[in-house]
């Protein structure tokens, strides 16, 4: 029960954070907060799969492309009310991502990593080939939202808010489902399958479950993106999209619940930063961090921070237990021979 | 069938498939590289293509004296071979450079790493395609280079048919290579090692066999063939950061659909693919695009269906 | 108590086991073990399934974490790394063999001579071992696989011969073979000890053949030494009869 206290605190402190921060600062940085909410539900969706379940995915992207053309599509070409096309994106995302993962269910390891990483490096050529449909390279564009019922803001904090709404409306029953059942069986699932099966966990029915609401997850946050920008072209959907949602996974924390808000905080401020003080992109940061944290620090800045606030209380033994996806396996017990 | 008609899309099937083939051969380079990182440690190198076009840039500072950023903080840039032959020196001073680059590489970033769960080799390759991705483009920009020619620019008439000195000098390195590295895993004492360190880590410490430095070995090794790749590939495409990164997806397709224990059977793969897609780009409506996606087919499809691949042996791991 | 010095040509036992203790993670496998093996003999370490034997050996070449004192001809090797333990001379013939099984026979040996250079030696002890061994010569191509245990463990046994070394160490050469096939091997053991003056020690169940070609035995239980002395006077030990001898 002591954690919830801890998880409240937390929560508390960051519904204030946030009402205060589009108060304090200009309209750029709000807008970049905004995009930090949609990074972070995107990476909920992917630390439910690759951090809780154990299924390494390198092609998240290709989900928040279904969700951006979506909401693109729907808006500019069909005119639907934009916000209605925010769900409708997650659930197609979503069962895209249910179908993707029956066939991911028979490929371990490594190899659902060389699928998904393929499956990022085709979102781009194909969104470009049926152009027909999705506009090609020049891309889809809309009239740019407004705030709603004349509320008094401007559209950068209107942004910013429902990008934090949306995001609060995820990550709650995120949270429910990691600390149930289900979230055990995931766990379960990713430390050892065999010991799950021979417990009666459904590895089939967990493991697309997982595909499907990070699927959704990765949609709805494409459309928030798309929506930000009022465009969507193929190009934002390389390769690169599913580094940086990995990115933000690991160093924000794995299978922490925590971890994505830290994750998203650093993938869309750190590029900014990057340009402005060394004049470069930020994937020499990225990739050393990367390198770095997985070695130093496994379980990314939550995890720090988790040891920290362990430590300050007094808790030394618990801090030092690490209970990440990321510890070495521990030597095999049939090493014991005669 | 009118035959002149029969004749001239016959001839034009031919120069798709050896061309397709000169492909083949460039990601037949890159499998080989990855086969044998896979072998050695069971994690595909997802930086291999990266490393290749650092080595390519490499070569093409050797050659054309433009060191980037680095060389111009430094005061060589413009310092170049001078000489006939000049891309050929340059070139293979770079193989030889990324032989060091690759042992090197795995002493820093994956020897920490032993042990490791997946998950965590995966990461650490990644962060190694960042790093060199970003490293090479901090340095050179993202202007696409031009890096010409190993071969001569024209083409030979064999019957009709018409085919490129690019594409058969392409084909010719790679089976140079290939049969090289055949000898050198079946035929020498250090191959012979390295091949027992892989399959049988224990037995081979036991008999005294360095395991370690055998995977920094394989690391060069693999850095070095890859190199190889990138700088045959280069001017063709025209240098520039992501040059390697469709390069990497067909070859990990050829590994898989040729077996991705096996350095024959990822030649084999990559040449098939590298034809099936010239085919499929030429004779498919919008196939240019669809080279991407057809990858990602064959790759689920051949782990669905038959996960070692045309070549491969389900083979037990023993020590 | 402190271990019985077996004084050796040098004075000195070649390899000293001292108050060995080694786990596995946090289980503890052995508690305490002194073993000595003089140079030129063979020792055998006898105990049932789950005793420690393999435990031992795996101490030896630094496989598993120890604590306590491992000396190899007056060095300290305790947790070394088994390649460098090896390339001191002790050639460890593992449980199973650890044959490599997609090798074929001669690749198996010329690994075993990995880290030698002197080329005209090794053909030499080629000979030797397929004097020892006469089937490997016409079937050196024979994939590794494709042999019967008891022509692995022959070829594992060759293998480590091809090293050269000055200990060797069987990690019960008998296991899943034939009874015929066991007492050829054994004898095989004793021939080349007696031959080459090759210091051996041998971890075995079957404690019958074991102390036949051995000097000097110890018994393991639970990871402990609970009898050591000469061969025969372990041979005709009540409890070891009882246990091991099935009398």
């Amino acid at each position: 029960m002591r954690r919830d206290y801890l998880n409240w605190a937390i929560g508390v402190v960051g519904v204030a954070l946030l009402l205060v921060v589009p108060n304090v600062t200009d309209q750029f940085q709000t807008f970049m907060f905004a995009q930090v909410a949609a990074y972070a539900v995107a990476v909920v969706g992917l630390n439910i799969l690759t951090g809780y379940s154990g299924q390494i995915s390198l092609g998240n992207g290709a989900f928040m492309a279904i969700g951006s053309y979506t909401t693109a599509l729907l808006t500019a070409r069909a005119g639907w009310p934009v916000y209605l096309t925010i769900p409708v994106g997650g659930l197609l995302a979503g069962l895209v991502g249910l179908l993707v993962g029956i066939p991911a269910l028979r490929l371990r390891g490594i190899y659902l990593a060389l699928a998904t990483f393929a499956l990022a490096l085709s979102v781009t050529p194909v969104l470009n080939n049926y152009d027909k449909f999705t506009g090609g390279h020049l891309g889809v564009g809309f009239k740019a939202v407004t705030p709603p019922f004349d509320i008094p803001l401007s559209n950068e904090q209107w942004l910013y808010f429902l990008g934090w709404i949306v995001f609060f409306l995820l990550f709650v029953p995120a949270w429910l489902l990691l600390r149930g059942r289900t979230g055990r069986a995931w766990m379960a699932v990713r430390d050892s399958e065999t010991a799950a099966a021979a417990n009666g966990i459904g590895l089939a029915y967990y493991k697309t479950l997982a595909f499907g609401i990070s699927a959704l997850y990765a949609g709805v946050a494409g459309s928030l993106l798309v929506i930000d920008f009022a465009y969507v072209n193929p190009d934002s959907y390389n390769l690169n999209l599913s580094l940086q949602l990995l990115v933000a996974m690991v160093i924000g924390g794995l299978a922490n619940i925590w971890g994505p808000l830290f994750g998203a905080l650093l993938v869309v401020w750190l590029p900014y930063v990057a340009e402005k003080a060394v004049n470069s992109k930020p994937d020499l940061a990225f990739g050393a961090l990367l390198i770095v944290v997985v070695f130093l620090a496994p379980n990314g800045i939550a995890g720090l921070l988790r040891r920290g606030l362990l430590t300050l209380r007094g808790r030394r033994q618990e801090a030092s237990q690490t209970t990440g996806a990321l510890e070495a396996t521990p030597a095999e017990a049939d090493q014991i021979a005669t | 069938m009118d035959l002149l008609l029969a004749g001239f899309s016959f001839t034009a099937l031919i120069q798709q498939i050896v061309s397709g083939a000169g492909a083949g051969a460039v990601y037949a380079t890159l499998a080989l590289a990855l086969v044998l990182i896979y072998r050695a440690m069971d994690v595909a190198n997802f930086a291999q293509g990266e490393m290749a076009m650092f080595s390519t840039y490499i070569a093409y500072a050797l050659v054309g004296g433009d060191f980037g950023l680095v060389g111009a903080k430094l005061g060589f840039n413009g310092v170049h071979l001078g000489v006939a032959g000049a891309f050929w020196i340059g070139s293979i001073v770079a193989v030889v450079a990324s032989f060091g680059l690759g042992i090197l590489i795995e002493r820093v970033l994956i020897r920490p790493f032993e042990g490791a769960p997946l998950l965590t080799l995966v990461i650490v390759t990644l962060g190694l395609f960042s790093m060199v991705n970003g490293l090479a483009g901090f340095n050179w920009g993202y202007v696409f280079k031009t890096f010409c020619c190993p071969f001569p620019q024209s083409a030979v008439n064999v019957g009709g048919v018409s085919f490129n000195y690019t594409d058969l000098g392409i084909i010719g390195v790679t089976m140079i290579i290939l049969a090289a590295m055949a000898l050198f895993f079946r035929y020498t004492k250090l191959g012979l090692a390295m091949r027992a360190a892989s399959l049988y880590p224990e037995s081979s410490r036991l008999v005294g066999v360095r395991t370690s430095w055998m995977l920094a070995l394989g690391w060069g090794l693999s850095a070095a063939v890859g190199a190889v790749s990138g700088i045959l590939v280069a001017p063709v495409v025209f240098l520039d950061p992501n040059m390697m990164q469709s390069v990497l997806l067909f070859a990990f397709a050829a590994a898989v659909l040729g077996g991705i224990e096996s350095p024959l059977g990822a030649v084999v793969g990559a040449l098939l693919i590298g034809i099936l897609l010239a085919v499929v780009g030429t004779y498919v409506p919008g196939g240019e695009n669809l080279r991407t996606p057809f990858a990602l087919l064959i790759i689920v499809v051949v782990l669905l269906v038959r996960p070692a691949g045309l070549l491969g042996r389900p083979e037990t791991r023993r020590v | 108590m402190a271990p019985p010095e077996v004084a050796g040509r040098n004075g000195q036992a070649l390899l000293q086991l001292r108050d060995v203790h080694a786990s596995y993670g946090p289980i503890r496998a052995l508690h305490g073990v002194s073993v000595s093996v003089p140079s030129g003999s063979i020792v055998a370490l006898l105990g049932a399934n789950g005793a420690g034997k393999t435990t031992t050996l795996r101490a030896v070449s630094g496989m598993v974490k120890t604590q306590g004192r491992i000396s190899f001809d007056g060095r300290d090797i305790t947790n070394g790394r088994p390649e460098e333990v090896a390339r001191l001379g002790i050639a460890h013939v593992p449980s199973g063999r650890g044959t490599m099984t997609q090798l074929t026979v001669w690749e198996n040996l010329q690994m075993g001579a990995y880290m030698r250079r002197d080329r005209g030696a090794i053909k030499r002890d080629f000979d030797r071992v397929t004097g020892y061994f006469p089937w490997i010569r016409e079937r050196r191509q024979q994939v590794a696989v494709t042999l019967s245990g008891g022509e692995q463990q022959m070829l594992a046994i060759g293998r480590a011969l091809m090293m050269r070394p000055r200990l060797l160490l069987l990690d019960e050469p008998s296991l899943g073979l034939a009874p015929l096939i066991v007492r050829q091997i054994f004898e095989i053991i004793a021939t080349i000890n007696r031959e080459e003056k090759l210091s051996t020690l041998v971890v075995e169940q079957n404690a019958n053949l074991a102390l036949k070609i051995a000097a000097h035995a110890y018994v393991l239980e639970v990871g402990r030494i609970v009898l050591e002395g000469s061969a025969s006077e372990l041979a005709r030990h009540e409890s070891v009869r009882k246990s091991y001898l099935g009398d």
